[in-house]
């Protein structure tokens, strides 16, 4: 029964987050601050992993094409469609549970053993919409940014380590990225990265909103949040492309 | 003024407040006493609203704060200022942005306007060059000051402080004391303290509610405390040698003063 109370005060979470700001420039404020700490302060991360991914995925289609009657350029399609279709949005987003979710989880937690959202809530202010609603808006700003990234890195990544192995050359490859593209592949990875941003960031607020007790709970509830976030993101990821593809 | 009705608060078959009333007035020092698990904390959250009660009233000035609409309470929540017991000051702000918060929030004055009020409670609250420090270099006594300067910079009508000595030395809590008094004669609020310090029921209590199981057990002033019959508040307020003895001492000058 746990499972249907949580997700009812789940949604009563996102119902309590609309309502007027009581003061909109302090709501933009901190809308731009959590731009700032999930976009600019995941970039890092999202980079160097991206890069690796899409040269690991070189170099383990060309040890897989081992047929001398499939034109090279095919490695640098496969790269292509694999970066964007699951690399990049996928593998990105769950890197992305990790470190924004769980700092979401702690930050909320923290704020509530400490009393602050007490305090924010008897000043007036509603901590739900002036909390939560910036970090979920926020994700779904930054993290399709993020993803979009991923992809331009991954298949540079996998350019480069193409190269630098002497398994096809950067001409190649960019003949290979032109060939039989599907401009919906993209539009399908947005909306998987839309649909994660927002598991991303509403799983962990509500962890973390509702934590009860002290420093031992905050772990608790960052890991519980991570662990549910990631889980939630891979049923998404099944079910958009069983609906989408 | 705050009129607190026969509250009533329970937590599964938990009667944690059972049908308690206090009238607690402008300008003084009320003061919620109790040992531990009382009710003394639930009662305060339920008078914030931070708790609904599950039978009862909560008045504001004659307003009934527990039922009436969000966007009333809201407007009543702006008068309530609140110290926590571990200040509740916010991490990733300074000490003059966690003061300026509710003024940012709240306001709509220049920043120049506001850094002079910020800058004015700060002064009230004896704070000065510690604008820019985080919450994390101050002491314990200087996180009170601020969340108290916090509280006080909107002007608030209430004033709730939720155990504001607890682990402090008995210097800075009465420092503290002193402050909330004159904070509270000075503006006219109606100040609500959770306590269980002996040194601030003597000093700084106006009114005592004295809360034993969730009970109102005793209600009076610091100075009506001390010829107290009620067994169980002697027992909790007296509860040392050295305490039973300057409380005989009191009596007698109590006693000294009426007959002079």
């Amino acid at each position: 029964m746990a499972i249907f109370r949580n997700i009812g005060r789940f949604l009563l979470m996102l119902k309590g987050m609309f309502s007027k700001p009581e003061n909109g420039k302090m709501y933009w404020k901190e809308f731009m601050h959590q731009c700032s700490e999930i976009g600019v302060g995941s970039l890092g991360i999202v980079a160097i992993i991206s890069v690796f991914i899409g040269a690991v995925s070189t170099l383990q289609t060309a040890y897989q094409l081992l047929s001398p009657l499939i034109p090279k350029s095919t490695i640098a399609q496969i790269v292509r469609d694999t970066v964007i279709l699951e690399f990049a949005p996928t593998l990105t987003c769950i890197v992305l549970a990790g470190v924004v979710g769980s700092k979401i989880a702690s930050e909320l937690g923290n704020m509530r053993v400490s009393e602050q959202i007490d305090a924010l809530e008897i000043m007036g202010i509603n901590t739900k919409s002036y909390l939560i609603m910036p970090k979920i808006i926020a994700g779904m700003l930054m993290i399709p940014l993020l993803v979009v990234i991923a992809m331009a890195l991954g298949i540079w990544g996998g350019r480069f380590a193409g190269e630098m192995a002497g398994i096809l050359s950067t001409e190649t490859f960019d003949k290979g990225l032109h060939e039989a593209f599907v401009p919906y592949n993209v539009t399908f990875a947005l909306a998987k990265s839309y649909t994660f941003a927002f598991i991303i960031c509403s799983i962990p607020a509500f962890y973390g909103y509702y934590v009860q007790g002290g420093a031992l709970e905050i772990g608790r509830a960052s890991t519980k949040a991570v662990v549910v976030s990631c889980i939630m993101l891979l049923f998404a990821d099944y079910l958009l492309s069983a609906l989408l593809l | 003024m705050i009129e607190v009705r026969n509250i009533k608060k329970v937590f599964g078959d938990k009667v944690v407040i059972n049908d308690v009333s206090a009238t607690m007035q402008a300008g003084q020092c009320n003061l919620i006493i109790g040992s531990s698990g009382s009710g003394k904390t639930v009662l305060m959250k339920c008078m914030v609203g931070l708790f609904t009660p599950d039978q009862g009233e909560i008045l504001y000035n004659g307003q009934d704060f527990i039922n009436m609409p969000d966007q009333d309470k809201a407007e009543i929540r702006k008068q309530i200022g609140m110290l926590f017991q571990g200040s509740a000051l916010f991490d990733s702000l300074t000490v003059e942005q966690n003061v300026m918060f509710p003024l940012d929030m709240f306001t709509k004055d220049s920043h120049a306007r506001k850094l002079e009020r910020v800058n004015e409670v700060l002064a009230r609250v004896k704070l000065v060059d510690a604008n820019k420090k985080f919450p994390s270099e101050l002491s314990g006594g200087m996180k009170k000051r601020v969340a108290l300067a916090r509280a006080i910079v909107l002007n608030p009508k209430y004033l709730f402080c939720d155990e504001p000595n607890s682990g402090l030395d008995p210097q800075t809590s009465l420092v503290i004391d002193r402050l909330i008094q004159e904070i509270t004669i000075e503006y006219n609020i109606t100040t609500v303290i959770n306590t269980h310090d002996m040194n601030s029921l003597m000093e700084i209590g106006n009114y005592i509610l004295y809360m034993y199981q969730g009970n109102k057990e005793w209600e009076g002033s610091n100075k009506e405390i001390i010829f107290s019959k009620n067994q169980r508040l002697n027992d909790f307020i007296f509860a040392s040698e050295f305490l039973r003895d300057a409380k005989e001492k009191r009596m007698e000058e109590e006693r000294g003063g009426r007959e002079a």
